[in-house]
């Protein structure tokens, strides 16, 4: 069957099966940041955006995009760019492979916080909206250092604050 | 030999490129989702290949037939194990020879656990490849299989009972009694010290087949290239051993292979162990066509290479005043079906775990690897130490309870010090060691004197603290080699061409930031490149922590050849002599007080000239290979919250403090750090594995398998009480591995203090904690 989804507001025409998952369309279409970690809608790789609301892609039916618009890291590369760099200062990116489901679903949360105009959150609000976006190489503490200076960057306060500690004495700076 | 070096005092904040957190040179790709990985860069037109997996642990192939799965459209090949060479090899990726069994083949008539793979198909799309696996008819002779592995050693059902398994080292008889690898070791005289003590304890440990799970599951294309050779793009750590393995598999010239690392998604010791290239390997070579294998997370869990299970009974014996006489430690391990890293892991329970105490009169070690018709255990980061170091620090934890004395005094009065020889560590000195620094720092970061041990809530709810040190190596001593070739470009930056496998650490990086200091450029003056086995000098790949250490030391040497010719050929421009001249890593001059004229160079001109052929192109390569593995340390600290009504363990605190020698990356070591502290509570408290009593895993996703999430790991704070290890590169040690070590044991002992519960068996999950605690009311 026929579908028109617009994945980065670029309409793709494409012939597909009814029972294509949108990440294979994705992924075939040449948007590989789209990645796959599991086949239990757990890991949070293939976080993409449909009619900017965060879902899994590896669950919907590349159907339920008809009409509709995807997006993907590769639409959104000056955020990327952005919110990367604040982890890889913190070098919490380390193997990658799951950064680009939990940058959009960081993305995700940072629209609706500034749809509702917030201008502070708290540690477990993060924590709870990404907890579904897994990783096994950092231990997930960097990544909490790097949002909490990049909220700070985008004038929402994280509380409690971040300490600077020192790797050496432990001592907040 | 490698005899004792005293601790130089360097300062190492007069480094300008090491001990610097510089972002790691891919940062910016990885986190804005480039093409960077196997998958991603696998052709389009690449058949999709899939496995049929046995559904019993135990079984002979009476009868296969393929051909209606080949009238599926699309379908170009279904291959069995009358299709494969019949000749055996190992998928352990270790350096030749392997001291593993060369006991696989891609497909063999005998299936010995539940996943074993039974045929190959490949085809045009994932649509026809599964229909066609639905219709691959097999009949199987269904045979009883060994799946307790304490059963397993002379047990009448065989695992192996084929002849002629090449095996290293030694004892190929044995196979034939189910055992891979068994012997013993002692200094002094355990049994006569055991008599001598005031307190002996004995207690039995047991820890499970944990999976590594990398977000990035094992993934391999296949290709080959205009010569016809086959080019394997894959998701390893170990390039060069996955090159000799894939040669062996297919039995042809290991010239007729070549492997090429792209960005790993992680590894942790999973692709330690050649899991998926040979499928893709001998479609592709059969077919003469691209294609790939993409695992599931089921089958990264039901056929990967998970942690080797192993049951540890410790002896240990003190005197009252807390002098620690003797300890004796014997180890079975599980290795599966198949033995990858058997033979090897099982040493470092106790080289890593008893060394820590290793001035103590006596110890002595005793082993037993066998097979059971269970999944094939490989490496997962602490190749046993991890097993060895649980066991050996619940035991002083529940030794000091015993004798009503203070636990972290015991470990203080009995530690390992630097400059005297530890038995189980090679009978070496080590260098450097600062644990006592780091208990010290990790006692006052937990608040240890006014936590321990515990503290009623009220409300049900108990806090309580346990720690735990730990160590690991740096690399192999006496096996792991690694290269590096630098070349000078003509417009005066490097090119460094690495065989190490950076799969996510950030390896690339931190040789850089060492070659940096060696030449005094800039880290954009470092372009590094690698993995392409035709192209990259030989490295034994990333494991056995040992990328900082040995091919850093590869990089400093060849930095020093760089400098030399760099001067050599100055001196040709200049026309004085090498001995006069100085490089800063900008320019080369003559130096202060020299006879002639100030002359100087600036290295862009020198570089320019090795373009148009006046001066000798500048380019070096180095090997390096080290006679002793100086041992990283760690203590960790971790308070805890228990609610006595669930058994619910909540992690207030968890403090790692390190002696990993020069932090070259200060911001990496912290993440590997935090990283390895995160696996480890997960194998601590949830991690479970599970099997059926007909050997079928239960858990296979991470439905079942729960690893930690960003809700469970909320403060984690890590600390460098840092040595100056005189072998390494600007002093560093190793990172990767050791920090997986302490949770298991911390938390078991945490959980003693808050409750009187000793748990011996991980995971130690809630329903564990509450049985006990059940049982103890």
């Amino acid at each position: 069957m026929e579908v028109k989804i617009t994945v980065n507001g670029r309409p793709l025409k494409r012939e597909i099966s009814p029972d294509l998952m949108l990440i294979d369309f994705l992924r075939n279409n040449g948007y590989t940041s789209v990645k796959r970690g599991c086949e239990t809608s757990n890991c949070g790789l293939c976080t993409v955006h449909l009619n900017g609301i965060p879902v899994l892609s590896c669950s919907t039916l590349a159907l339920r995009a008809d009409g509709h618009n995807v997006t993907t890291l590769e639409g959104m590369q000056e955020k990327a760019k952005e919110i990367g760099g604040f982890i890889a200062d913190e070098g919490a990116e380390q193997c990658g492979y799951c950064s680009p489901g939990f940058i959009m679903n960081i993305i995700a949360m940072e629209n609706e916080w500034k749809s509702e105009n917030k201008t502070s959150a708290s540690e477990h609000e993060i924590l709870s909206y990404l907890s579904g976006n897994l990783c096994r190489c950092t231990g997930y503490m960097g990544h909490l250092r790097a949002l909490k200076k990049y909220f700070a960057s985008q004038g929402i306060e994280i509380t409690p604050k971040l300490e600077y500690t020192d790797d050496y004495t432990g001592k907040v700076k | 030999m490698a005899n004792y070096i005293e601790e130089p005092k360097v300062d190492i904040s007069k480094f300008k490129a090491v001990n610097n957190s510089f972002r790691k040179k891919d940062a910016l790709a990885l986190t804005s989702g480039k093409p960077v990985y196997t998958d991603d860069i696998a052709s389009k037109d690449a058949l999709i290949v899939k496995l049929l997996h046995s559904p019993h642990a135990h079984a002979l192939i009476e009868d296969i037939d393929v051909s209606r799965a080949l009238m599926v459209p699309g379908i170009e090949c279904a291959l069995t194990y009358k299709d494969v060479p019949d000749k055996r090899f190992t998928i352990a990726c270790q350096a030749y020879p392997e001291p593993s069994n060369y006991d696989r083949l891609i497909l063999d008539r005998r299936v010995r656990f539940v996943g074993d793979p039974v045929a190959i198909v490949a085809g045009e799309d994932e649509k026809a490849v599964d229909k066609a696996l639905k219709l691959i008819k097999v009949k199987y002779e269904v045979l009883d299989a060994v799946l307790d592995f304490r059963k397993s050693k002379d047990n009448e059902i065989l695992v192996h009972p084929e002849d002629g398994i090449k095996t290293n080292p030694f004892f190929p008889e044995q196979i034939k009694r189910n055992i891979v690898f068994y012997g013993e070791t002692e200094y002094g005289d355990v049994n006569e010290e055991f008599s001598n003590c005031d307190y002996v304890l004995e207690r039995t440990y047991h820890t499970v087949q944990n999976n590594q799970t990398p977000m990035e599951p094992f993934t391999t294309f296949a290709n080959l290239d205009p010569y016809g050779r086959i080019t394997i793009v894959s998701s390893t750590q170990t390039p060069f051993h996955v090159r000799r393995i894939i040669a062996n598999a297919l039995d042809i010239p290991k010239s007729q292979v070549r492997v090429v690392k792209p960005r790993i998604g992680g590894g942790f010791g999973a692709k330690q162990s050649s899991v998926s290239e040979m499928y893709p390997a001998i479609v592709t070579l059969k077919t003469g066509k691209p294609s790939k294998i993409f695992y599931s997370r089921t089958e990264c869990f039901s056929v990967g290479s998970p942690r080797h299970e192993m049951e540890m009974t410790v002896k240990i014996g003190s005197t009252k005043d807390g002098k620690i006489r003797a300890m004796e430690l014997h180890t079975l391990s599980n290795t599966g079906a198949y033995n990858e890293h058997g033979s090897t892991t099982v040493g470092l329970t106790a080289t890593k775990s008893l060394s820590l105490y290793g001035r103590i009169p006596a110890q002595k070690f005793s082993f037993d690897v066998v097979y059971t018709n269970k999944v094939p255990s490989g490496a997962y980061r602490g190749f046993g130490a991890t097993q060895g170091v649980f066991a050996i620090e619940s035991i002083i934890d529940e030794l000091a309870s015993e004798m009503k004395f203070d636990p972290v005094k015991l470990r203080e009065l009995n530690l390992l010090t630097p400059g005297e020889a530890v038995f189980m560590y090679e009978n070496k000195p080590v260098n450097t060691c600062n644990l006592d620094k780091c208990i010290a720092k990790a006692k006052d970061l937990i608040g240890w004197d006014s936590k321990y041990p515990r503290k009623d809530m009220g409300n049900a709810k108990v806090r309580s603290v346990g720690l735990a040190m730990a160590m690991q190596g740096s690399g192999i001593a006496n096996i792991d080699v690694a290269g590096v070739e630098i070349r000078l470009s003509d417009h005066g930056f490097y090119h460094m061409n690495v065989g190490a496998a950076d799969i996510g650490t950030g390896s690339d990086t931190i040789l850089s930031q060492i070659a940096c200091e060696s030449l005094g450029c800039t880290m954009d003056d470092i372009v590094v490149s690698g993995v392409d086995t035709d192209v990259s000098p030989y490295d034994a790949g990333a494991y056995a922590s040992s990328t900082t250490y040995i091919t850093g030391m590869a990089v400093v040497k060849t930095c020093e050849k760089i400098t030399d010719q760099i001067l050599t050929q100055s001196a040709r421009m200049l026309g004085v002599s090498k001995d006069i001249l100085e490089f800063d890593g900008k320019k080369i001059f003559t130096i202060k007080g020299a006879d002639s004229e100030y002359k100087e160079l600036s290295l862009f001109d020198l570089a320019a000239q090795t373009g148009s052929g006046s001066v000798d192109m500048i380019s070096a390569s180095e090997s390096h290979f080290s006679e002793y593995s100086p041992p990283p340390f760690m203590v960790g600290a971790v308070e805890i919250e228990i609610d006595k009504t669930t058994g619910k363990v909540d992690i207030i605190d968890y403090v790692g403090v390190l002696d990993c020698g020069t932090p070259i990356n200060p911001n990496l070591v912290r993440i590997q750090a935090e990283g390895g502290i995160a696996q480890g509570i997960g194998m601590a408290l949830w991690e479970d594995v599970q099997f059926n009593a007909k050997g079928k895993l239960l858990n296979d996703s991470f439905m079942s398998y729960k690893i930690p999430s960003r809700l469970d790991i909320r403060n984690v704070r890590i600390y460098l009480e840092p040595t100056y290890e005189p072998t390494g590169p600007f002093g560093a040690k190793s990172v990767g591995e050791l920090v997986i070590n302490t949770p298991c044991p911390a938390l078991a002992n945490a959980i003693a203090n808050a409750t009187g519960v000793r748990l011996r068996e991980l995971p130690m999950t809630s329903e564990k904690i509450m049985m006990a605690l059940l049982c103890t009311q």
